[in-house]
Formats: C-alpha cells, sequence, structure tokens
C-alpha cells in the first residue's frame, strides 16, 4: 500500500520496540540503531508490498531479524559487548543489586544460541503470538516453541540452579549445554 | 492465581522471575520512545527516496547474500 501518514505515524510507533528488539539480538547499542535505521529505509523502500490490514509490527520485526542475521554471518563476533555498551543506553541506572542482578541476566540471556535467544525474546518480552514469531523466524509453530521452552530452561539453570552451590557455573553451563565439546 | 501445584512451584517462581527481568530490560528501552534521527527518517523520507538512500549507501547493501 502506498505510504499514507497514519502509515507512517504506525511505523513511528513501532520504532521503541524495534529498537528494543534490536538491542537485545545484537546486544550493542550503537550498531541497534544502526539495524533500525536500515529496517526502516527497507520498509518505506519495500512499502508498497506491505498488504493492508497485516500486522505492520510482525512485517518490521521480519526485516530486522533478516537483516541483523546477514550482518551477524558477515560479521560473526567481532563486536562483542565486552565494556557493557548495552547497559550505557539505559537511562535509568538501576540501584546496585538491582544493576548486578540486571548485569547476570543479560550475560546469562548472551549465552543462549541465537535462535532460541530471538524467540524468547518475541514472545516473551516484544508479546507476538507463537504464530506471529514463528512467521517473523520464518519457522514453525511447534519451532518457535521448543525454542522458547528450551531458552526458559536454560536461562533458570544458568541463574536458578537447585544446590547451585554443589558446582560452578562452569559446570552448569557445560551440563546445560550438554557437552558439546567446545 | 496460586494454583500451581507444589513440585512445580519453583520452577513456576523462577520462570515468572525470568518473564519478568526478560521484560524490564526489554521495557527500559521502549520506554526511552522514538530518538528524534528516526522521527526525522520517517518523517523526510518516502519510498522512492528511501530507495535512493539504500542504493547510495554501500554499507546498506545486503541484498544478494543469500
Amino acid at each position: 500500500m502506498p505510504l499514507t501518514d497514519s502509515l507512517r505515524d504506525d511505523i513511528l510507533a513501532s520504532v521503541p520496540s524495534l529498537r528494543a528488539f534490536a538491542i537485545s539480538l545484537s546486544g550493542n547499542g550503537d550498531r541497534a540503531d544502526d539495524l533500525v535505521q536500515e529496517t526502516l529505509l527497507r520498509a518505506l523502500a519495500n512499502i508498497d508490498s506491505f498488504q493492508v490490514g497485516s500486522n505492520l509490527p510482525a512485517w518490521l520485526f521480519t526485516i530486522l531479524r533478516n537483516l541483523f542475521r546477514s550482518d551477524y554471518r558477515k560479521r560473526r563476533r567481532e563486536v562483542e559487548d565486552a565494556d557493557g555498551s548495552y547497559a550505557k543506553t539505559l537511562k535509568t541506572q538501576p540501584a546496585q543489586n538491582a544493576h548486578l542482578e540486571f548485569e547476570e541476566f543479560r550475560a546469562a540471556l548472551e549465552k543462549l544460541p541465537q535462535d532460541q535467544r530471538e524467540a524468547l525474546i518475541l514472545v516473551g518480552a516484544s508479546g507476538f503470538s507463537y504464530e506471529d514469531a514463528a512467521t517473523i523466524c520464518g519457522c514453525a509453530v511447534g519451532t518457535i516453541k521448543s525454542r522458547v521452552n528450551r531458552a526458559r530452561s536454560k536461562l533458570s539453570a544458568l541463574l536458578y540452579v537447585d544446590g547451585a552451590e554443589d558446582f560452578g557455573p562452569d559446570d552448569t553451563v557445560r551440563a546445560v549445554i550438554g557437552g558439546s565439546g567446545g | 492465581m496460586k494454583d500451581v501445584k507444589p513440585k512445580s512451584g519453583l520452577n513456576a517462581e523462577i520462570q515468572s522471575r525470568i518473564g519478568h527481568q526478560l521484560r524490564a530490560m526489554y521495557d527500559d528501552v521502549v520506554r526511552q520512545g522514538v530518538p528524534d534521527r528516526f522521527a526525522e527518517l520517517i518523517r523526510k523520507l518516502d519510498g522512492a527516496e528511501a530507495q535512493a538512500q539504500i542504493a547510495g549507501d554501500p554499507a546498506a547493501k545486503t541484498e544478494g547474500g543469500e
């Protein structure tokens, strides 16, 4: 459909959640904003292919995810968030304890495989249905469900293992990953 | 709302905590709203201009990679 004012407004309204998604994917605020910018350019350039009445956020998230994927393949792990640039993008600095817990959570999230992390974020944070998340990721609904479940159990193992005092985090991570042998 | 089975109580609590942290992290960014650069970009550009921007920016080219 043509780019109407109301479509423009709707795209603009999606920007905050596109940024949140981009930051959770890339772990890097600057790169995330570049991803969002590129997503918006592509969305506007291809606005004719957007179907009236279909899910605009899902369409935009699909573009962003595909861009991230192709970009990610190119860069691999070239850009790590070693200096916590993610935390710097946050305006409200959490209090000390909360901050520590937040950092732990973020670190655990980054340990998840890409597929599981994006599925968990789309369903658990962006609020997409399993069906929409499956469309965005180009896979079956059942695949999304199992990715989300695996992501949740992995996170709970990383963050809150029963009897965590019995073995260190490294053993836990190895156990969770299933001895993939590095 | 506490109708979970006692055995899964811990797990349910952990899952709700994970869900809460995930949303807190995400919403912290969402609450920052729309940065000016994006508001301006969308206001200024129409489809044709966006196409020209992508074509004119080598860094923006990701097509043909698949």
